[in-house]
Formats: structure tokens, C-alpha cells, sequence
């Protein structure tokens, strides 16, 4: 996905092409079905993806729905200020920060492990077997894995029992602050490994073998094949989802959050996105949610081309 | 090329196969865990250890509970309307966008592009769109469910690449015959695309199945509710007490075992259909990855 990403963004050099009226009929006559077919496509795009972010100029207003956007008085930057002065600024940036973190240090590397271990089975059916296996817990729904998650990690659930078998004593994982954070990477591991690992499952097909080969007649036994032939080939794949993950480090995703906390584990669980559900949609503080989204979003973009320009200039492969 | 294994390429080889198999335990224990418990006697598993290789006796009372709960099916029913309504209406938008992407001598193209992969890196956030979703009185209807996602930039941009592979003699020969891009489309370029078509289906399809966020935030009548939002009241609210209701003595195992039933009968569905699917959906991310 990443590659097709990488040279659609290549080409986005805007053509410069000489604009006349006879040039713009003539485009018509030829492309004017092509042109009613974009239509429904980009109301869509204006709509419910640009009209929002003009929307998102609520944070700088005090917003009320019956003013509207343009009608709802000025405010500056009286929202972000109280956001920046206020209790829980320090613990959401935290929470925000520490499971990306750990999302990058466990989860990041977890399928790409997976896709090299797969890559050294040679027997195909036991490889497809795994495979099958794998991606499965990608198609359940999320409500049906955290409700899973819930039952297990409760004191009577399955993983207690299993460490109580041990001699440890059952732990209270999902009121206890300080699991949190394990319970949410290891289930996000669990759930997605087999499927992120098709991307590089992708990549490594597309290493030559005759690369294997000269290895092979130069004395390289199958773990230094992998380190010197494997993982330079997938390399660039890595690359190119690493600097969109770091595109995303502010961000964590709210559905799997709402699903997960309760008001007991807020201290460590509460995170930025679900923050701003709370607050718009519950409490319905417009304005001020807004304004901690748009914060959120703006440092994401500004992580992505900061992580963009690092990798081109160390590595030669970046997005754009 | 069949050469004698060193012993160290056997240790390897060990290693690496159990770490895999013990993969797929991990996998799909749990699964099995909530099959034995569902249908176990929720007594038994009470009294006894409840660590479970095998269900503890065998009872049924959990699935009847979960099917006899109307919303239930309820919301299977809206789940599948939103499905099917939503799948057809991001095919349709989709292949229009991946068309026009697709069209080489298409000028303001460059633009489009930008428009529309932009979106991918920046958004206007979660309150504005549900303000506007509010504003545009979808909530509260089936809309609120197929619109607003009614494209994904991602199956675009896979949907464009498989387009643009395609011979651009095959668009301009049947353009000669007189024939216009609507026609190219449906007539030529989508037959042409099954599989990736397939794909997309599925993906889109699945995404609907179990989606519950927009749900939850622009549904009030519970008579929309779909599937996942039934369970997720079932499973995560802890509401079990509209299903056990009238029954006697201690209703905590009981609830624990409509919980594990309910689980159950939302993902069956899905087992039963996955072996046979899998591999489109594996096709569908290499066409994404591989072409360039």
C-alpha cells in the first residue's frame, strides 16, 4: 500500500499546462462524462472531509449551534489556553505518547518478525496454515475482541485462572492503572500481527532470489541471509510505515479506548482522541474539544513531514 | 536443488515452526475458550475449575436466551440493510473516483489527486463532522451510516492502481466505436477488474459489518441499532439484565454465559465465511502493495 501511496504522492507535481478558453472546451468535449463522474466524488471530499476542516475554525469561536459557524462570536485562543492550563493536559499528552511509544517498540515490530519467520517455512501448507490462522482476529469486530478482552482480564476471567494455576495471586487487570497500558498493546498485537504482516509477506516476494543465491555460494547460512539479504530487501516497506506511524504518534485511535476504560483507569487510559469525544460529544463543549482535536491533528502533520524529511535525508526513501 | 540440512538449519527450522505453532494457539484459543463456555452449564463451571479444555456439561439455555432477545435480531436485520446499502454506494463512488484518477490526459487530474490524498494526512476532527452530519439531519436515519463514509481513500488509490494498469488501447479503441466513459466503465474497465472488485467488496463489507462508532454517536432510535451496537451493550455495558429476567436463583454465571453465546453468534457468521475469503482479502493488500 505504502509504495502505491509513495508514487501517487510523486506525481502530484501540478501540470503546468497553458489554460485557454478553447483548451478548456475542447478538455470538456472530450472528458465531459469523466468530469460528470469526479463530480459526486469531490462533493463527497468537500463535504465530509474539506467543509470539517473549515469547520474545525470553531475552536477559535464560542460556538453554539443555533449562531452557526460564522454567526458564533471570536474568541482567539481562549480554548487552547485552557486546555494548555488545565488538570488533565499533562496526563492525556502522557497517555497519548506512551501508547505510541509502546505501540512503536512492540506492535511496530511484531508483523515483521512474523513475516520473516513465515518467510524461512518451506513448507506451504504448514505456512499457509499459520497464515489463515493469523489474520483471523483482523476481521472479528472490535466490540466483540474488547468484550472478549473485558471477560479474561476480569478476576474470574481466563488469564487469571491460567496465572492463579501458577501460584500468583489474580490481579484486577482492567481497574488497576498500571495494566492498562500492557492489556491495550498486547490485545492490539494479538488482534493485528497476521494482518500487517501481509505487507511485508508483500515486500520479501519481490526480493530477487538470485540474491539468496550468491549468499548461498558465498558461505552465508540462513540467519545471515536474512540479516543481509531479507532485511535490506524489505527495508524501504519498513521505512515507509514507520514515518507514518510517527505521522500518527499523537493520535490513538478512540474507538478501541471507549470500549476498553472506565472512569477508574482514566489516569492511565484516557488519551487525547477520547478526551475529545468526551468532551464534544457527551459534554457537548464544541468549541473547546475542537480546539484539543485541531491541536492533536497539526502536531500529527507537522511529526509527518518532520519524520518525512529525516528519512530522506538519512535513508533516501520518504513519502514525497 | 534438495541438499542435506546441517544440523544447525534443523534447529532453526525447529524453533522457528513452534514459535508459529505456538502462534496459532494463541490465536485460537480464546475462541475456543468462548465456544466451551457458552456452551457449558453455567453451574458446573461455578463449582468446578473453570479453566476450560472442553465445555463443563452441555447447555443450550444461553443461545436460546441470545436468540430470544429481539434486539438481537434487530440488529442483524440493520446491520445487513446498512451493509448492503453502504457496500453498493462506496462500489459506486469508488469506481467513479478511480476512473477519473485513472484517465491519463485528464487535466485538473494532478489536482484532484492532491485533494484527495491530502485527506489521508490531515483532518478536521471528530466534532466538526458530527456537527455536520447533525446539521445535514442525518442523524437518526440510515444515512448517518453509508454517507459519511462513503469513501475510502484507501481502496480509491488500490482501485486507481488496478485501473491504470489497464491497457489504455482498450479505452481508446471503444472510444472510437463511439463509445462514452460511462460505458467505458461499466461495459469494459469493471468486468475487466473482478478480482479487484471482489476485493473491495469485501473490505468495504466488512468495515460496515462492524462498524459501531457512527452508530453510537448519530443513532438514538434503537430500532437502528445495528449488530454491534446491541453487543456492545450486551458485552461491555454489562446490560445482560433485559435477557435474564425471570429466571431464578443466581444470575451472575447465567449473564456470563449469554455473554460468551452472544460472542458466539456475532462472529459464527464470520468463521464460516473466512476460509473461503481469505485469500481475496490477501490479494487485494498485495495488488495495493506490489504494483508501483
Amino acid at each position: 500500500m505504502s509504495v502505491t501511496l509513495k508514487s501517487e504522492i510523486n506525481h502530484l507535481s501540478i501540470n503546468k499546462k497553458r489554460i485557454s478558453t478553447t483548451f478548456i472546451i475542447r478538455q470538456w468535449q472530450k472528458n465531459k462524462y469523466v468530469y460528470i463522474m469526479a463530480v459526486p466524488v469531490l462533493l463527497y471530499y468537500i463535504i465530509f472531509h474539506y467543509w470539517p476542516m473549515y469547520g474545525a475554525i470553531i475552536a477559535f469561536k464560542d460556538f453554539s449551534p443555533s449562531k452557526g459557524i460564522l454567526g458564533s462570536p471570536w474568541c482567539g485562543f481562549d480554548h487552547f489556553e485552557m486546555f494548555f492550563t488545565s488538570y488533565y493536559i499533562v496526563r492525556l499528552i502522557r497517555n497519548t505518547l506512551l501508547l505510541s511509544i509502546y505501540n512503536i517498540i512492540f506492535s511496530f515490530p511484531a508483523p515483521i518478525i512474523l513475516a520473516l519467520m513465515l518467510n524461512e517455512v518451506r513448507n506451504k501448507y504448514y505456512k499457509s496454515l499459520v497464515q489463515t490462522i493469523s489474520y483471523l482476529p483482523h476481521f472479528i469486530s472490535l466490540v466483540v475482541i474488547i468484550g472478549m478482552v473485558l471477560e479474561f482480564t476480569s478476576r474470574e476471567g481466563l488469564i487469571n485462572d491460567i496465572i492463579a494455576i501458577f501460584g500468583i495471586e489474580r490481579i484486577p487487570f482492567m481497574i488497576d492503572t498500571k495494566w492498562f497500558r500492557s492489556v491495550y498493546i498486547a490485545s492490539d498485537i494479538w488482534q493485528s500481527v497476521g494482518w500487517n504482516s501481509i505487507i511485508y509477506l508483500a515486500a520479501l516476494s519481490n526480493i530477487n532470489p538470485n540474491l539468496y543465491e550468491a549468499a548461498n555460494i558465498d558461505g552465508a547460512g540462513r540467519w545471515r541471509q536474512m540479516l543481509n539479504v531479507t532485511l535490506p530487501g524489505i527495508a524501504p516497506t519498513v521505512i515507509i510505515l514507520l514515518i507514518l506511524r510517527i505521522g500518527n504518534l499523537m493520535s490513538v485511535g478512540y474507538e478501541k479506548i471507549i470500549l476498553m476504560y472506565n472512569p477508574t483507569i482514566y489516569e492511565t487510559a484516557d488519551v487525547i482522541s477520547s478526551f475529545v469525544y468526551r468532551k464534544g460529544i457527551l459534554e457537548m463543549s464544541y468549541s473547546y474539544s475542537t480546539a484539543i482535536g485541531l491541536f492533536n491533528s497539526i502536531i500529527n502533520f507537522l511529526l509527518l513531514i518532520l519524520a518525512n524529511t529525516v528519512s530522506r535525508n538519512v535513508s533516501e526513501t520518504s513519502l514525497w | 536443488m534438495q541438499k542435506r540440512k546441517s544440523i544447525s538449519e534443523i534447529t532453526f527450522d525447529t524453533i522457528n515452526h513452534f514459535i508459529l505453532f505456538l502462534l496459532v494457539i494463541i490465536t485460537i484459543y480464546p475462541f475456543l475458550y468462548v465456544l466451551f463456555a457458552s456452551l457449558s452449564d453455567p453451574l458446573k463451571v461455578l463449582q468446578g475449575g473453570s479453566l476450560l479444555l472442553w465445555p463443563h456439561g452441555f447447555n443450550l439455555d444461553a443461545y436460546k436466551m441470545v436468540f430470544k432477545n429481539p434486539m438481537v435480531m434487530i440488529g442483524y436485520r440493520n446491520t445487513i440493510i446498512y451493509v448492503v446499502t453502504g457496500t453498493a454506494i462506496n462500489m459506486l463512488l469508488t469506481s467513479f473516483g478511480a476512473y477519473v484518477l485513472s484517465r491519463r490526459d485528464l487535466y485538473g487530474k494532478s489536482f484532484f489527486m492532491f485533494l484527495i490524498v491530502f485527506t489521508m494526512f490531515f483532518s478536521g476532527g471528530l466534532i466538526p463532522l458530527y456537527l455536520l452530519v447533525n446539521k445535514l439531519n442525518m442523524t437518526n436515519t440510515v444515512w448517518a451510516m453509508v454517507i459519511p463514509g462513503a469513501i475510502s481513500t484507501w481502496n480509491l488509490i488500490i482501485m486507481r492502481t488496478s485501473f491504470v494498469s489497464m491497457p489504455e488501447s482498450l479505452v481508446e479503441s471503444a472510444k472510437m466505436d463511439g463509445a462514452n466513459d460511462f460505458y467505458v466503465l461499466f461495459k469494459i474497465i469493471l468486468p475487466l477488474s473482478l478480482p479487484i472488485i471482489s476485493v473491495m467488496i469485501l473490505f468495504y463489507g466488512v468495515s460496515h459489518w462492524n462498524s459501531w462508532f457512527n452508530a453510537m454517536i448519530f443513532l438514538r432510535k434503537r430500532e437502528l441499532y445495528p449488530l454491534q451496537l446491541v453487543l456492545r451493550e450486551i458485552l461491555i455495558s454489562n446490560s445482560t439484565d433485559s435477557m435474564t429476567i425471570g429466571i431464578t436463583g443466581d444470575v451472575a454465571p447465567v449473564a456470563e454465559n449469554i455473554k460468551y453465546a452472544t460472542v458466539m453468534v456475532a462472529t459464527i457468521p464470520i468463521l464460516l465465511i473466512y476460509p473461503f475469503l481469505q485469500k481475496y482479502f490477501v490479494k487485494g493488500v498485495m495488488i495495493g502493495a506490489i504494483k508501483e
